[in-house]
């Protein structure tokens, strides 16, 4: 397995509470990685330390190390805006610009000055659609507003805006929690498909679904890290008694 | 299944709903008898100004012919502008009347009789002649307006059957005016004079334009300073200032600001504006200052309230791709924010053309005739003038202040619609 991005006991405080107690994981480059633990566990935290999304989160502290490629993340020489724009991010809720679906997915190259002129940047926009699996549903669309489309086709879009600045890791938080089954299946298709080019990392509370994309799974439990590894091994013989509680919807 | 077998229970259920549907009806009707009191009241007093100012919108002339002399009116006999506008026009209207009623002799009877009419028929005239100075040397019939007593006999509001001593109008005049009337020498038409002229110390000649200008400069000083200083403070309160001891000290203090009373603020104009700095009284330059600093906390409040209300869904999408901070705030939150901050800005902006104690004090209150060109002109706002007028002792004063107020009340209206419009269109944007 290649690393792409690695935390070394990575501690988070919200004020004076601990969300996260020394969380080592190692994320393997063109692998999904999935994140599943109870509710509060501190998963969505995690995520948002490899971006450093927590920076905008009052009182939020950070020590340990994150490396993106063997930089550090927390390096404060580093452009934080380049860092996001190398580790894209779709939430748990959709929540596209309330602009036209061209402009939700232009936004971000337009921002880094990514294209040069009009035609690249609608060829741009344009694959990130139809990589996100939602062209052919909006291509005669384009200028209606993100927000007309339906739910599943909210969080597709927000996965074209994510690709459309060619991040190297995408961080998903829960991205199916507000879908259907058959919008589920569209995303967790698409989330395969885009293996070949991101890293992935994905929080996720149905077990199925960490099954189904997942190459490598990571449980945790009270901001800790109770086992990793490899998904078939993680679902089919945990090394953890706990482990296998929640997966088994024993507790959780 | 048990529950819904038992007719005991059944009917304790029933009698509960009943009694809540009681309560919630009674609910709903104390919410109409509310709102009716309230529009009951609204009509009311729109009812009253109505009544009182439309009189206003309306001035009484004579019609009669006018024997333009040329000797009166050329005093240089070459049709000049100039020598035209040192003519005398005083003695061909006082002409006209007295052609009209030939009977009028001795002086008082005489001075009454050219009481009838108002200055302005003589400035009207020296327009029409400088317009057409083709007519001199023949008779025209010419609208003369009549005085502000007279105006109020024809429209009916002189009571004659109150002892002659004890109103503005003889009865002399009343025989004359009445004659005219008989004749239909006397017309009713739109008084246009009360929006295209400024303050009169006579009624029949004051109009609104002065104080409109005045209300104007006022308000584009006050909406050029509190606008981008209001939204400027808001962002940074909102988007950027750290979370310290300074900024909730700012914060408390910018909320007791909005609480001061205006005159506070006039006070500080006096002070600091006129005294300190040297800017000139009555001024609408230091009345917008004024109110602007009364309106900026409005703006700013209402900006940061647009502002905290953009979902922290859309800011984290604008970061999640990579947006640095400023760059999500400017394209993403202010642009959500605006129609509210707008709606703000307006509404602050309606309180500032309804505002009178803090231009007092900066002496927006004179008597200005000339109209105001520029924000450092002497000039007055229409509250003001309201006020000036319902303080003058003529009567006919009093349904120009009517007017006023309905124009007043217009320009609100006018703002309010323009806030609900601007907000249907930049919300609907998407
Ligand atoms: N902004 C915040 N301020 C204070 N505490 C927070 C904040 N965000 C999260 N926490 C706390 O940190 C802990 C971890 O929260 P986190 O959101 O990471 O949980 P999670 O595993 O994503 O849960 P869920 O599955 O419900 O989304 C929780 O105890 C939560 O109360
Ligand atoms: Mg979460």
């Amino acid at each position: 397995m290649k690393t792409k991005m690695q935390t070394d006991g990575l501690d988070v405080f919200y004020g004076e509470k601990q969300a996260l107690f020394g969380v080592d994981l190692q994320i393997g480059a063109n692998e999904v990685t999935a994140l599943i633990g109870p509710s509060g566990c501190g998963k969505s935290t995690y995520l948002r330390c490899l971006n450093r999304m927590n920076d905008v989160v009052p009182g939020c502290r950070v020590s340990g190390r994150v490396t993106l490629d063997g930089e550090d993340v927390y390096d404060p020489r580093l452009d934080v805006v380049k860092l996001r724009a190398r580790v894209g991010m779709v939430f748990q809720k959709p929540n596209p610009f309330p602009k036209s679906i061209y402009e939700n997915v232009a936004y971000g190259p337009r921002i880094h000055g990514i294209t040069h002129d009009r035609d690249e940047l609608d060829a741009l926009v344009r694959d990130s659609l139809r990589r996100a699996g939602l062209l052919e549903e909006v291509e005669d669309r384009l200028n209606e507003p993100g927000t007309s489309l339906s739910g599943g086709q909210q969080q597709r879009l927000c996965i074209a805006r994510a690709i459309a600045v060619s991040p190297e890791v995408i961080l998903m938080d829960e991205p199916c929690s507000a879908l259907d089954p058959i919008a589920t299946a569209r995303v967790e298709e698409l989330i395969d498909e885009l293996r070949a080019q991101f890293t992935i990392v994905i929080v996720t509370h149905s077990m199925q679904q960490a099954a189904r994309v997942s190459q490598r799974t990571a449980f945790f439990h009270l901001g800790r890290i109770v086992e990793e590894g490899e998904t078939t091994k993680i679902f089919t013989n945990p090394d953890q008694e706990r482990t296998q509680d929640y997966i088994t919807g024993r507790f959780g | 299944m048990t529950s819904s077998s038992d007719p005991q229970r059944l009917d304790r259920a029933d009698a509960r709903l009943r009694r809540r549907y009681r309560a919630e009806r009674l609910f709903q009707a104390s919410g109409v008898a509310a709102i009716a009191f309230a529009v009951g009241t609204l009509f009311l007093l729109l009812g009253t100004v109505v009544y009182q100012g439309t009189g206003a919108f309306v001035e009484s002339v004579a019609v009669l012919p006018v024997a333009l002399d040329a000797g009166a009116l050329d005093p240089d006999g070459d049709r000049s502008p100039e020598s035209l506008a040192r003519g005398n026009y005083a003695s061909p209207v006082r002409e006209a009347l007295r052609a009209r009623f030939p009977e009028a002799s001795g002086r008082r009877e005489k001075r009454a009789l050219a009481g009838l009419l108002s200055v302005g028929a003589e400035y009207d005239l020296r327009d029409f002649v400088l317009a057409h100075p083709e007519a001199i040397g023949t008779t025209v019939e010419r609208p003369l307006l009549l005085s502000d007593d007279a105006d109020l006999y024809v429209r009916g509001d002189v009571d004659v059957d109150v002892d002659e001593s004890d109103r503005k109008v003889s009865d002399a005049q009343v025989a004359w005016l009445d004659a005219l009337v008989a004749r239909g020498q006397v017309e009713r038409r739109f008084n246009r004079r009360l929006f295209t002229s400024g303050d009169s110390r006579e009624p029949e000649l004051a109009g609104l334009q002065g104080a409109i200008r005045g209300s104007f400069l006022t308000l584009l000083v006050t909406l050029l300073l509190s606008f981008p200083i209001g939204v400027a403070a808001a962002l940074y309160l909102e988007e950027f200032a750290p979370r310290n001891r300074l900024t909730d000290f700012v914060e408390v203090n910018i909320n007791n600001l909005a609480a001061v009373p205006s005159i506070v603020f006039g006070l500080l104009g006096l002070a600091v504006l006129l005294n300190f700095l040297g800017l000139p009284r009555s001024a609408p330059l230091v009345g917008g200052i004024v109110l602007a600093l009364m309106t900026l906390p409005t703006v700013i409040i209402a900006g940061r309230a647009a502002l905290s209300a953009v979902p922290p869904s859309i800011r984290e999408a604008a970061l999640g791709v990579g947006a640095s901070h400023v760059q999500a705030v400017l394209h993403h939150v202010l642009p959500q924010a605006l129609p509210g901050i707008l709606t703000g800005t307006i509404i602050g902006m309606a309180r500032a053309l309804g505002e009178t104690a803090p231009l007092l004090m900066i002496g927006m209150i004179a008597f200005i005739v000339d109209l105001p060109t520029s924000p450092t002109d002497p000039a007055t706002v229409l509250p003001v003038q309201i006020y000036l007028w319902s303080d003058a002792p003529e009567r006919a004063f009093q349904a120009r202040m009517g007017a006023a107020i309905i124009v007043l009340l217009g320009f609100l209206v006018v703002m309010n619609g323009a806030a609900v419009a601007l907000r249907r269109r930049f919300e609907s944007r998407y």
